[in-house]
């Protein structure tokens, strides 16, 4: 198991390196084949994993690979953690990245970087499983860092373009920010465990439930609740929840494969993966849970809210996958990790396919992205129609799609949960099926349906993407419906995740849940008679009518609601504050600190300061050795009746 | 090598000697021997230091190689050198940079070339002598007299400005090490020695320790440099030559911080201990207030300047936790675990603000300006040079699998046992150092073409390329293993902790 877990993280690292130091010697074909051929072989490795250890029962793997130093008592380790948590996330990633590298062959073919995109798709690789297979928080930390590395420099892969430099500065900025909470949580967990080896730290962790920790003095706060908020501010970065969400619109400006690879399948959904795998943990503090269902219930709602005013297809694809990590959170706060890690399965099949999707229209369409110029390509475009209509009915949750059984199970958990809060994140996730379904269908409606917007040029040049991209769409297209069925009864009912998620007794929805679970069946048939299907169908009606039937409504409705309409555009103005008061702000600072500390006050008034004053007393104390004899001889007698003075009356003896 | 063999002495005057030898006989060779001869003088100390690694023995915290000879007898000065395992990786840093600072001036500097690649290869020597001098009155002659050949190399091959930069360098610095004479003369009044192992064994009240720290303090906090005694070292470092830059950010710095663990900490532990509120608000201030400033540098050198100065406050955070770390766990593992992790953050900055500076160098090399406002889109027409930037650029932002990571995660790590909030404090760094150097990389190597000057840029060539791929590896190998440099400390670290924990009050 040792030595297959090394390949299975090395193989895509060598790959990178090999195409990124040695591009120009192999080429560009010999590029692209070692890169997928690399991860080919991880993911082959990964299913054998898979296998044994969801299938065939092998005992969790948990073993330190090296010590990558020890100071003050602690080692800290580099090691691998494969249970079936990690074992599912290694498939999810290794599948979707080899898709993506298939993929990329024929979206990039033309561009001059090719060999530096794959180094860099395969590097991302390489930490994503980094990330997921670690047995302590320090190599988590390594491999969280790394794919956002990986994340910055793709989004910048086309660092010519203002919009992509300044998309992937905000893109690291933000989730910098999100790791400074992180890093307090490790911190703290360091100092109140002595360890940051999970299986030490989840094994010691019901000791602390009464420890406090006084922050702020006088204020006794618990200490698991201290841990899991900062360690979920850091989800929140990565996993882009409300309010640090703002990175991931943006992050579109990178090249579509990176879209679904990272901004949609895997990296994004670390945060989620954290917290599952921190639940020991969370499962310790209500309050933790409670903050956590708040924020995904936000997320989940209104960002929905804002794929509906985008015309970039790009951007509604994008702002559907903050909803979609909203609802893994939603499942999170509501103790269902495993519906978090189920939806963030099937998401990744769903999500990833709709990206490459969109990416193939963006060729067909020579790198158009607004939907306003688009229009009836599935009569262009087949195969990418009938792929994205099975991805959108997977994201609507559409029973039997995949996404049905992730996301009912989900809004079913959160209407059991007692957390504080579920209430509210129940509404927000109901009314967000409805939001889903709209946008979802507005952009098939007005990408594939519909008169053909497109000029001339463009529409005589309409044809099918090659195979190298409808490929990866159809084996994206399987899983995005077959997933669900097939793993339902075991991921979510099932003693699928063994001792890899922990849910106390009084949290246990799924559990409750499981007693109504009667097969993949019956949950469809309960599934067409309960609100989230007749509000999704609800919102596919509705953008059939609105954008099929009735197309002056979108815009009679945008006039008529100008104040949502603009809020909405302004995406509830979140850029522009933070650019305003953190991007402004703290250049202020620095110019005040740096003119008014650094130039005015030390070096002007100490250094400088200094340095005239003595000029000055120098300028005054000059006139005394004027060189002339009798100035001298004058104050060597001054001199003399003061010292005798002083001697006569007794001051000097 | 047999056990008596003088491995440090020839570390420490090989470069001085073979500078002397390159001074005096370069004026009368060709630029190319010259070249040759101090590249070969820098390697061949380099290799020898191996040989001391090599011979090192990790397990003990006594001092190793030492040698003592009668100097002045009649004040009991002597020539006393030795290294343990904090003196030994700086040693080992400077004998691994000085290569790279020859060739990093191999065909840059024309003018007067033998004296240029003297002064460093004697300031490598001096250098050296001062990590390894364990008599007083040796360690401030080294310390002083390497101030001459950096006065040099600043004043003959710098700026335009360079004249107000050197003699602000010099009177700072200068101004310190005074008073850090008189404070030594003290201890030796009281204590009689001038041995630096018999001075921490040395008695003192509290308020002799307290004008002890204070004087050390003026020495060492200019030196590294901390808030607000700082602002000589942006001025030398524009002013500087590339070379000059490196030296000083990579190396000379760390003198600071090694002087604080050879003398203010074990000499007046209880003054460190009574002062360590300030020595911890001085970092704090150095870590965040500084990367405010370096956000808004216009010059590329005086960005990296500050944010030098911003990762020596990790260094004298790590460094001065210890007290209340161990009062707060009871135990002084976690302290040692700070001061391991200032030192290794001084390791890791030799590095990484030295590839900085020469990658600024690299491009005024070839434009002639540090200002940001100059550039704009290197990468298109450098691309090999970009992508090693880009990796110093992320170990300057403390990511993980660079060296950069390593000192600032163990001092928050260390920070957080302190006080929650000199942990929150410190790990604004995280935002700030990657604002900084990523909003500087992408103004200067994203973006389309910006002028012709970029337009016309050739990308590193083989020597450039040599070096910086020298540096990237020991970046990357001390971020990915840096086990091997604390199995090097450990011993000494932890006889330092032990020292430092008892209380020297008569």
């Amino acid at each position: 198991m040792g030595t297959l877990c090394l390949i299975i993280v090395l193989a895509p690292l060598v790959g990178a390196l090999l195409a990124g130091l040695f591009g120009r010697q192999i080429g560009r074909a010999g590029a692209h084949w070692v890169t997928s051929g690399a991860v080919g072989l991880s993911f082959l490795l990964s299913a054998l994993v898979f296998w044994r250890i969801v299938v065939g029962d092998a005992p969790t793997y948990n073993e330190n690979l090296y010590t990558w130093l020890s100071t003050g008592g602690i080692d800290f380790h580099v090691g691998f953690l494969v249970d079936e948590l990690s074992a599912t996330m290694m498939v999810v990633v290794t599948f979707v990245s080899w898709m993506v590298h298939i993929y990329t062959i024929g979206y990039m073919h033309e561009d001059p970087g090719y060999q530096r995109f794959f180094s860099y798709i395969s590097l991302f690789t390489f930490s994503m499983l980094m990330l997921v297979m670690s047995n302590n928080f320090l190599q988590l930390f390594f491999g969280w860092e790394a794919v956002g590395l990986v994340s910055y420099l793709l989004i910048g892969f086309w660092f010519t373009r203002d919009t992509a430099i300044y998309a992937n500065l905000k893109a690291f900025l933000v989730n910098r920010v999100g790791d400074f909470g992180f890093l307090l949580g490790i911190a703290c967990v360091l100092m109140y465990f002595g360890s940051l080896d999970y299986q030490s730290v989840f094994a010691a962790a019901p000791a602390h439930a009464d420890t406090t920790i006084s922050i702020i003095d006088g204020h006794e706060w618990s200490l698991l609740t201290v841990i899991c908020l900062l360690l979920f501010v850091g989800a929140m970065g990565k996993s882009a929840q409300w309010p640090l969400h703002v990175w991931l619109p943006d992050s579109m400006e990178g090249p579509t494969p990176i879209s679904a690879l990272i901004h949609a399948a895997t990296m994004v959904t670390a945060g989620i993966f954290m917290v599952a795998r921190m639940s020991p943990l969370f499962e310790m503090s209500t309050t933790a849970l409670s903050v956590v269902l708040i924020i995904g219930a936000i997320t989940a709602f209104f960002m929905g809210l804002l794929g509906l005013v985008q015309n970039d297809i790009k951007r509604v694809v994008a702002y559907s996958t903050l909803s979609q990590l909203g609802y893994m959170t939603v499942a999170l706060g509501a103790s269902a990790y495993a519906a978090a890690i189920f939806h963030l399965f099937t998401h990744a099949f769903f999500k990833a396919l709709l990206f490459l999707a969109a990416g193939s229209v963006i060729i067909g369409m020579h790198h158009e992205q607004d939907m306003r110029k688009m229009g009836g390509l599935k009569r262009y475009m087949p195969v990418t129609y009938w792929t994205s209509l099975i991805g959108s009915l997977a994201l609507i949750g559409f029973p039997g799609f995949a996404g049905f059984f992730s996301k009912d199970a989900i809004i079913e958990a959160v209407h059991l949960s007692h957390i504080p809060g579920s209430g509210i994140a129940y509404a927000a996730v109901l009314s967000g099926v409805f939001v889903t379904a709209l946008y979802s269908f507005r952009l098939v409606f007005l990408v594939f349906h519909g008169e053909e917007r497109m000029d001339h040029h463009t529409k005589e040049h309409l044809h099918e993407s090659p195979k190298v991209v409808t490929v990866p769409l159809i084996a994206l297209a399987v899983p995005s419906v077959l997933a669900g069925a097939l793993f339902v009864g075991a991921m979510l009912f099932g003693d699928y995740f063994g001792g890899s998620i922990v849910v106390s007794a009084e949290h246990d929805v799924l559990g409750e849940l499981g007693h109504h679970y009667h097969g993949v069946f019956g949950m469809i048939t309960h599934g067409l008679l309960q609100p989230p299907f007749w509000l999704a169908m609800g919102g596919v009606f509705a953008a059939w009518y609105c954008y099929m039937k009735r197309p002056d409504i979108p815009r009679r409705a945008a006039e008529s609601m100008s104040l949502v309409y603009r809020i909405l555009l302004d995406k509830y103005g979140f850029d522009r504050f933070n650019d305003w008061f953190f991007a402004g702000g703290a250049r202020s600072a620095g110019r005040a600190l740096w003119r008014g500390g650094d130039v005015a006050l030390i070096d002007g008034l100490i250094v400088n300061g200094s340095a005239r004053a003595i000029g000055w007393w120098a300028g005054i104390i000059r006139h005394v050795q004027s060189g002339y004899l009798y100035h001298y001889a004058f104050a060597m007698i001054l001199g003399l009746l003061l010292l005798l003075g002083l001697f006569v009356h007794g001051v000097i003896a | 090598m047999s056990a008596d063999f003088p491995l440090l002495s020839l570390t420490i005057w090989l470069p001085i000697i073979g500078g002397l030898w390159v001074i005096f006989a370069g004026s009368r060779v060709h630029d190319g021997a010259v070249r040759n001869d101090a590249l070969l003088i820098s390697v061949a100390t380099f290799l020898v230091s191996l040989l001391l690694w090599q011979g090192f023995d990790n397990g003990t915290a006594d001092m190793q190689f030492v040698e003592r000879l009668a100097w002045i007898p009649a004040f009991g000065i002597e020539y006393y050198v030795g290294a343990d395992g904090i003196a030994l990786p700086l040693i080992l840093l400077t004998t691994f940079i000085t290569p790279l600072v020859v060739l990093a001036g191999w065909v840059v500097i024309k003018d007067r070339l033998s004296l240029y690649m003297g002064s460093f290869l004697l300031l490598e020597g001096m250098m050296i002598g001062v990590f390894s001098a364990l008599d007083a009155i040796l360690f401030y002659v080294f310390w002083e007299a390497m101030l001459i050949p950096m006065f040099l190399i600043i004043g003959i091959w710098g700026g335009p400005r360079r004249v107000y930069a050197t003699i602000k360098f010099f009177l700072y610095t200068f101004m310190g090490s005074v008073l850090m004479l008189v404070a030594l003369l003290y201890i030796y009044f009281q204590g009689g020695s001038f041995a630096i192992p018999a001075m921490h064994d040395v008695t003192l009240t509290l308020t002799e320790q307290q004008w002890i720290f204070i004087a050390f303090l003026l020495a060492f906090g200019v030196k590294i440099p901390m808030w607000p005694v700082h602002t000589w070292l942006p001025d030398a470092h524009v002013e500087a030559p590339t070379g000059g830059s490196v030296v000083l950010a990579a190396i000379m710095l760390k003198l600071g911080g090694y002087g604080f663990l050879r003398f203010s900490l074990p000499i007046a532990p209880d003054a460190s201990m009574s002062f360590d509120w300030l020595m911890i608000a001085l970092s704090l201030i150095a870590v965040v207030y500084i990367g405010f400033v370096a956000l808004v540098q216009q010059d590329m050198k005086k960005l990296i300047a500050y944010s030098s100065i911003s990762h020596m406050g990790f260094v004298t955070l790590g460094f001065f936790i210890a007290f209340q770390v161990a009062a707060g766990s009871g135990s002084w593992d976690a302290a040692a675990t700070g001061i391991e992790g200032g030192m290794i953050q001084m390791i890791s900055h030799g590095f990484i603000s030295g590839a900085m500076f020469l990658c600024v160098g690299v491009m005024y090399d070839r434009v002639h300006s540090r200002e940001i406002a100059d550039y704009g889109g290197v990468a298109n027409t450098m691309p090999v040079f970009a992508a090693f930037m880009m990796l110093f650029a992320m170990a300057n932002a403390g990511l993980p699998g660079t060296s950069g990571f390593v000192g600032e995660f163990l001092v928050i790590l260390t920070a957080f046992k302190a006080n929650v909030w000199y942990a929150v404090l410190a790990a604004m760094t995280l935002i700030l150092g990657a604002a900084y150097t990523l909003w500087m990389y992408k103004r200067v190597i994203f973006g389309a073409i910006g002028n012709n000057a970029v337009a016309q840029l050739a990308d590193v060539d083989a020597r450039e390329k040599l070096i910086l791929a020298v540096l990237a590896a020991t970046v990357l190998l001390f971020g990915i293993w840096p086990a091997p440099l604390f199995d090097m400390m450990h011993a000494s670290v932890e006889q330092l902790v032990s020292h430092i924990a008892q209380s020297k009050l008569p």
